[in-house]
C-alpha cells in the first residue's frame, strides 16, 4: 500500500485562516524573481516556477519530495509583501471588527457590564447553541459599532467607512482619513484573545489580523501547469500571470521604500498591489476592473476556478464524465416492447459488460472471444485472474486465444439482446427521466424507444438525443432491474396515477376500434389479434348471420383479466344532465365486467398516458406491473394496427363548412362587432359604468375582451355542430387523442383575439396599433382581433397581429424553462438529503426533524390513489360490481 | 394600536409549553436531542405571549386537512 491509499476516516472539518508563520512553515522557496523559465527552458530559482514547488515533468524528480509527477502533491512557496493588504476575501469582516473595536487600545467598544453579560452569554451559546454563536456575535458588533467613547482607556471613536472593495476610511471632523492597510493589521492585533471570542473568531484558528495578508502563499506548479505549444512556445497558465503581476508590483515597491521614495509614489505602488491582490482571489470583484489577459480576455483567478456552472465542484466533484455510455438520436418504434430499447448494432460492439467464466458459460464465452471485437455478438477485451488486459483488436488468431481462458478469467462481452441498461434524457427533472430498460440490438443508427415511454421523458422524434450507460455490476444490475425498470414506473410517485400510457394514434385507434359501428370478419380479427401476439382462441362472434363478425370491443377483452370490473366516463362524454349510463348514445359509459369491455369506448380517459383511475391505472394498481407491460404491449398494438388497416387523415376539404354554417358565423361576429362598436359609443358618452377596482379604459377593454371571446366560442360551437360526424380532425379532439375544439375552430371558424401581455393588442405607433387605423380606434379589428380562420386565410394585418401573439408565446417558453431550471436547481440542492425515517418522520442527515409525520398523514403519495390512502368507491365497486351485469 | 390576544386568532394554532417530563417523553419516543425539534426563536409572537424561554418546548396542535389532527413540536431559542 503506498502512502496515497492509507485508509483514513474524517470525523470533523475546521476552517481557520493561515497565520503568516504557516504559511512560511509550509512554504518550501521565497519567490522573489517575476520570471519563470531562462532562455533554455531551465525553471529559475526562486522564480514562478521554482523546482522545488513540484514537477510537472514527466521524468523529472521533485526538488523536495523526489517524487515523480503522479506521487509528488507539489509544493507551497510564499512571497514576502512589502506592505500588508486586506484579504478581500474578508475585507466585509474586517470592516465589521474595526467598528466594534477601540483605535487605540483594540477592546471591544461595550461598557463593562454589557461586557461581561455578553462574555456570559457567549458561553452558554457555546455549550447550547453553538449554531446560534455568530448572530449573538452579529449583536455585540453592532451593540458595539454604536459607542462613542471607548470605556477602557476613554478615548473617542470614529466612525469607520467602508468603501468596496478594500478600502477603508476613519470619519474624523477635520475630514475623512484613509486606512492603510498596516494600521488596520495594527489595530486587529491589538484585540485580545477574549474580544476576538466574542466577534465571532476563534481565536486559535483565526486572528483577527491574518485577515490582512503580510505573507502570501503561492500555490504549487501543478496547480498552474504551463503548457508548451507544438510551435514550442511556453504559454504560462493564468494564476501564474496573476502572481508574476503581484511579485512585479511588490519588488517595485520594496525597492521605492528601500530608496525613500515620496509617501505618494509608495503609496500609489501599494493600492496597486492590494488591486493584484484583490484580483488574483476574484476577478470578478465588483467595483474593481477585471484583470484582462494580452488578448483582452479577463484572467480566470482562484474564485472563477471554483464557481459556478463550469467551477471545479460543478462540473468536477458533483458531475463527472463515465465510460460505458453512449448517445444518439431517438427515434420510435412500436414494436419493441415498452421495457425495451433499440441500441444500434454499432453502440453495442462498443458498450461491453464483464462476465466472469464459469463452467456454465465458458462455451459461449469462447465463441464470443472468437467472435472478436468487430462481429456483434463478440468481445472486446479479456480480464486473466491476475490482472492481465487481452486486447482482442490486434491478435490474428483469436481461436488459440478462446482455447486457452479457463474458469474464472473475465471477459468484456458486448452489451447483447435481454442485458439491462440505463436510459435516459435530459432534463433530468424527475426519477423516470433515468429508467432501465432491456436492451435490443438492432440495425440503423438511433435508439428505438416504445412510444409509451415517450411522456416520462418528455421526448419526441424532432432531433432528441437520449444517452445510455450500462451498469457494470451485478449489483447494479439487479438494482436497476428492480427498482428503475419501466414498468415500475408506470405510476407516477406524484400522485400514483399512470404516467405512461397511449398517446395520439393510440388513442384513435382505440376508439375506432371500440366504436359500436366497428365489425370485423374473421380474417380481420384474425389480423388484428395476431399482431397483437394473441395466441389464444377466437372468441364467439357477436353476428353470425349472413357472414360471422366480431366487434372491436370483443377483440379488446381478451386482454383484460378475466376478473376485471370496471366504470369509467369516456373523455367524448358529452356532460349531459342525466347519464343514460349503458345507454349512452355516443358510447362514452365504459363498463367492463368480469373482463369484457361491455359498453363504451376506449379513448384518453381509460388508457391515455397520465390520466388517473383510468383502465390502466387499475389494471397496474390491482394486477401488478407485469400485468400492466403486457397490456400495454399487447392491446396497443392492436390499437395501431387498426388504425393502420383503416387509415386516419386529414385533408383540406373536410375542414369546409357548408354555406349556411359560414353565414351563421359570419352573422355572429358580425353581431360582436356592432357590440363592441356600441360599448365604445357608451364608453365615448361618458355613460360606461366603471366595474369595481377598474379604471374606465380597463372596464371598456374587459368588456370588449369578453364580448370578442363569446363571439369566438360561439363560432367555434357553430362550426362544430356543422363538421361530419366523420371528421377526423374531431374525432381526435373529442377522443383526447391530439388537439382541441379551439384548434379545430381556429381552422375553420374563426381565429379570434391576439393578445400580448394578457391584453388586446396595443403597441405599435402613437394612439393606434399600425398605420392603418385611426389614431384612438378601439374598435376589435384594430387591436388584434382576427376575424378569418386559418383556412380562410388571415389577412395581412391580421397576420401581423397573429405573429405578435405567437411571438410573446415563443418568449415566454424561453424564459420559462431557465428560470423554473433554476428554481428547480435550488430546491433539490436544499432537500437532496432529507427523508422519510422507519417512525415515518421527515429527517436531515444529522437526525434534526423536519416534519413529524410525513406529509402529516403519513400517507406515500407514491402508493395512493390519487393522494388519498384508499378509494372507497373502488373497493364498493369491486366487492358489489362483480355480481351485477 | 389596539393589542389583541393572538392566541383568539382563528388562524393561530393552539400552543402548549411542554412540561420537562412531557419533554423527557417527547424525547424518548423519537430518540432525539432538544436541538433536533424545528427550532422557534423567543422573539417569536407566540412565544412573548406564553412567556417560553429558550430551552422549553412548545407543542402546536392544528387542524390539517389532510390528517384531521396534526401534532408537531418546537424547541425555543434565543433571538
Amino acid at each position: 500500500m503506498s502512502v496515497n491509499e492509507i485508509a483514513k476516516s474524517i470525523k470533523s472539518i475546521r476552517f481557520g485562516l493561515l497565520s503568516p508563520e504557516e504559511i512560511r512553515k509550509m512554504s518550501v522557496v521565497n519567490i522573489i524573481t517575476a520570471d519563470t523559465y531562462d532562455e533554455d527552458g531551465v525553471p529559475i530559482d526562486a522564480g514562478l516556477m521554482d523546482r522545488r514547488l513540484g514537477t510537472i515533468e514527466p521524468g523529472q524528480k521533485c526538488q523536495t519530495c523526489g517524487n515523480r509527477v503522479g506521487q509528488c502533491p507539489g509544493h507551497f512557496g510564499h512571497i514576502e509583501l512589502a506592505r500588508p493588504v486586506v484579504h478581500p476575501g474578508f475585507a466585509k469582516t474586517v470592516y465589521l471588527t474595526l467598528r466594534a473595536i477601540c483605535w487605540n487600545c483594540g477592546r471591544i467598544l461595550l461598557k463593562k457590564e454589557d461586557y461581561d453579560k455578553y462574555v456570559q452569554l457567549m458561553e452558554k451559546y457555546r455549550r447550547r447553541w453553538p449554531q446560534l454563536r455568530h448572530k449573538l456575535a452579529e449583536k455585540i458588533m453592532r451593540k458595539a459599532s454604536k459607542l462613542q467613547e471607548c470605556p477602557y482607556c476613554g478615548r473617542e471613536q470614529f466612525k469607520i467607512k467602508f468603501e468596496k472593495p478594500t478600502t477603508y476610511y476613519e470619519e474624523h471632523p477635520e475630514g475623512n482619513v484613509k486606512l492603510a492597510p498596516s494600521e488596520i493589521r495594527a489595530r486587529l492585533e491589538r484585540i485580545t484573545d477574549a474580544d476576538a471570542a466574542l466577534l465571532g473568531l476563534d481565536p486559535q484558528m483565526a486572528r483577527p489580523e491574518w485577515m490582512v495578508l503580510t505573507v502570501l502563499p503561492v500555490p504549487p506548479s501543478s496547480v498552474r501547469p504551463s503548457i508548451t505549444l507544438e510551435s514550442g512556445v511556453r504559454s504560462e497558465d493564468d494564476l501564474t500571470h496573476k502572481l508574476v503581476d503581484i511579485i512585479r508590483i511588490n519588488e517595485r515597491l520594496k525597492e521605492n521604500i528601500d530608496a525613500g521614495a515620496p509617501q505618494l509614489i509608495i503609496e500609489d505602488l501599494w493600492e496597486l498591489l492590494q488591486y493584484h491582490v484583490t484580483t488574483y482571489f476574484d476577478n470578478e470583484t465588483s467595483g474593481i476592473p477585471p484583470a484582462r489577459h494580452r488578448s483582452g480576455r479577463p484572467l480566470r483567478t482562484l474564485a472563477q476556478r471554483l464557481k459556478g456552472k463550469e467551477g471545479r465542484f460543478r462540473s468536477n466533484l458533483s458531475g463527472k464524465r463515465v465510460d460505458f455510455s453512449a448517445r444518439t438520436v431517438i427515434s420510435p418504434d412500436p414494436l419493441i416492447s415498452m421495457n425495451e430499447v433499440g441500441v444500434p448494432i454499432e453502440v453495442a460492439k462498443l458498450l461491453t459488460i464483464p462476465e466472469r467464466i464459469n463452467k456454465f458459460n465458458i462455451e459461449e464465452m469462447k465463441k464470443l472471444i472468437e467472435n472478436g471485437p468487430d462481429n456483434h455478438p463478440g468481445a472486446n477485451y479479456i480480464i486473466r485472474p491476475d490482472g492481465r488486459r487481452i486486447d482482442l483488436r490486434f491478435p490474428k488468431d483469436r481461436k488459440t486465444i478462446a482455447d486457452s481462458v479457463e474458469i474464472g478469467y473475465i471477459v468484456e462481452r458486448h452489451i447483447k439482446d435481454g442485458d439491462v441498461v440505463l436510459f435516459n434524457r435530459q432534463p433530468s427533472l424527475h426519477r423516470m427521466s433515468i429508467m432501465a430498460h432491456r436492451v435490443r440490438v438492432l440495425p440503423y443508427k438511433t435508439f428505438r424507444l416504445n412510444l409509451c415511454v415517450c411522456p416520462p421523458y418528455n421526448a419526441d422524434f424532432d432531433g432528441d438525443e437520449m444517452n445510455l450507460h450500462v451498469p457494470q455490476s451485478e449489483e447494479a444490475r439487479a438494482e436497476a432491474l428492480v427498482l428503475m425498470l419501466v414498468q415500475e414506473q408506470i405510476l407516477s410517485p406524484r400522485y400514483g396515477g399512470p404516467i405512461m400510457g397511449a398517446i395520439q394514434d393510440y388513442i384513435s385507434g382505440a376508439y375506432m376500434l371500440t366504436k359500436k359501428t366497428t365489425l370485423l370478419n374473421r380474417e380481420e380479427a384474425s389480423q388484428l389479434l395476431i399482431s397483437a401476439g394473441y395466441d389464444g382462441e377466437l372468441p364467439p362472434p357477436a353476428i353470425k348471420e349472413p357472414e360471422e363478425m366480431w366487434t372491436g370491443k370483443q377483440l379488446v377483452s381478451l386482454f383484460f383479466p378475466k376478473d376485471f370490473n370496471y366504470t369509467l366516463r369516456a373523455n367524448i362524454c358529452q356532460k349531459c344532465g342525466q347519464c343514460k349510463k349503458e345507454e349512452c348514445p355516443n358510447d362514452a359509459y365504459v363498463v367492463i365486467r368480469n373482463g369484457v369491455l361491455i359498453s363504451g369506448v376506449l379513448d384518453k380517459k381509460a388508457i391515455g398516458a397520465g390520466q388517473p383511475e383510468s383502465v390502466l391505472h387499475r389494471l397496474v394498481k390491482d394486477y401488478g406491473t407485469d400485468m400492466g407491460r403486457i397490456f400495454i404491449d399487447k392491446a396497443f398494438k392492436l390499437f395501431l394496427s387498426y388504425i393502420d388497416s383503416r387509415g386516419l387523415t386529414i385533408g383540406l376539404d373536410e375542414e369546409e363548412l357548408p354555406k349556411e354554417a359560414k353565414e351563421k358565423i359570419r352573422m355572429v361576429v358580425e353581431e360582436a362587432e356592432q357590440k363592441t362598436a356600441k360599448l365604445i359609443e357608451i364608453y365615448n358618452e361618458g355613460l360606461l359604468e366603471r366595474l369595481p377596482g377598474r379604471t374606465l379604459e380597463e372596464t371598456l377593454e374587459t368588456k370588449i375582451m369578453q364580448e370578442l371571446e363569446e363571439a369566438r366560442e360561439k363560432a367555434g360551437e357553430i362550426a362544430s355542430q356543422y363538421l361530419k360526424e366523420t371528421n377526423s380532425a374531431l374525432l381526435m379532439a373529442r377522443t383526447g387523442a391530439r388537439g382541441s375544439l379551439m384548434n379545430l375552430a381556429h381552422m375553420v371558424a374563426c381565429v379570434g383575439q391576439q393578445s400580448v401581455r394578457g391584453e388586446r393588442i396595443n403597441r405599435g405607433y402613437q394612439n393606434r396599433t399600425l398605420p392603418h387605423f385611426k389614431p384612438g380606434d378601439l374598435g376589435a379589428r384594430a387591436h388584434g382581433f382576427v376575424y378569418s380562420s386559418y383556412k380562410d386565410r388571415l389577412n395581412p394585418i391580421e397576420f401581423f397581429f397573429h405573429a405578435m401573439g405567437g411571438r410573446e408565446g415563443l418568449v415566454d417558453t424561453a424564459v420559462r424553462t431557465s428560470q423554473s431550471g433554476y428554481m428547480q436547481r435550488r430546491l433539490i440542492n436544499a432537500l437532496q438529503d432529507i427523508r422519510v425515517e422507519y417512525d415515518g418522520t421527515v429527517r436531515a442527515t444529522d437526525g434534526s426533524i423536519i416534519q413529524f409525520k410525513y406529509g402529516e398523514d403519513g400517507v406515500d403519495p407514491a402508493k395512493s390513489d390519487h393522494g388519498k390512502a384508499v378509494n372507497v368507491d373502488k373497493i364498493i365497486e369491486k366487492v358489489v360490481g362483480a355480481g351485477v351485469i | 394600536m389596539v393589542k389583541f390576544d393572538i392566541l383568539k386568532h382563528e388562524l393561530v394554532p393552539k400552543f402548549t409549553i411542554l412540561s420537562k417530563e412531557e419533554v423527557e417523553i417527547l424525547r424518548q419516543t423519537y430518540g432525539i436531542r432538544k436541538e433536533h425539534l424545528p427550532w422557534i426563536r423567543k422573539s417569536d409572537p407566540i412565544c412573548k405571549v406564553l412567556g417560553a424561554k429558550p430551552g422549553d418546548v412548545l407543542k402546536i396542535e392544528r387542524n390539517s386537512e389532510v390528517a384531521g389532527k396534526s401534532i408537531a413540536y418546537r424547541y425555543v431559542v434565543p433571538g
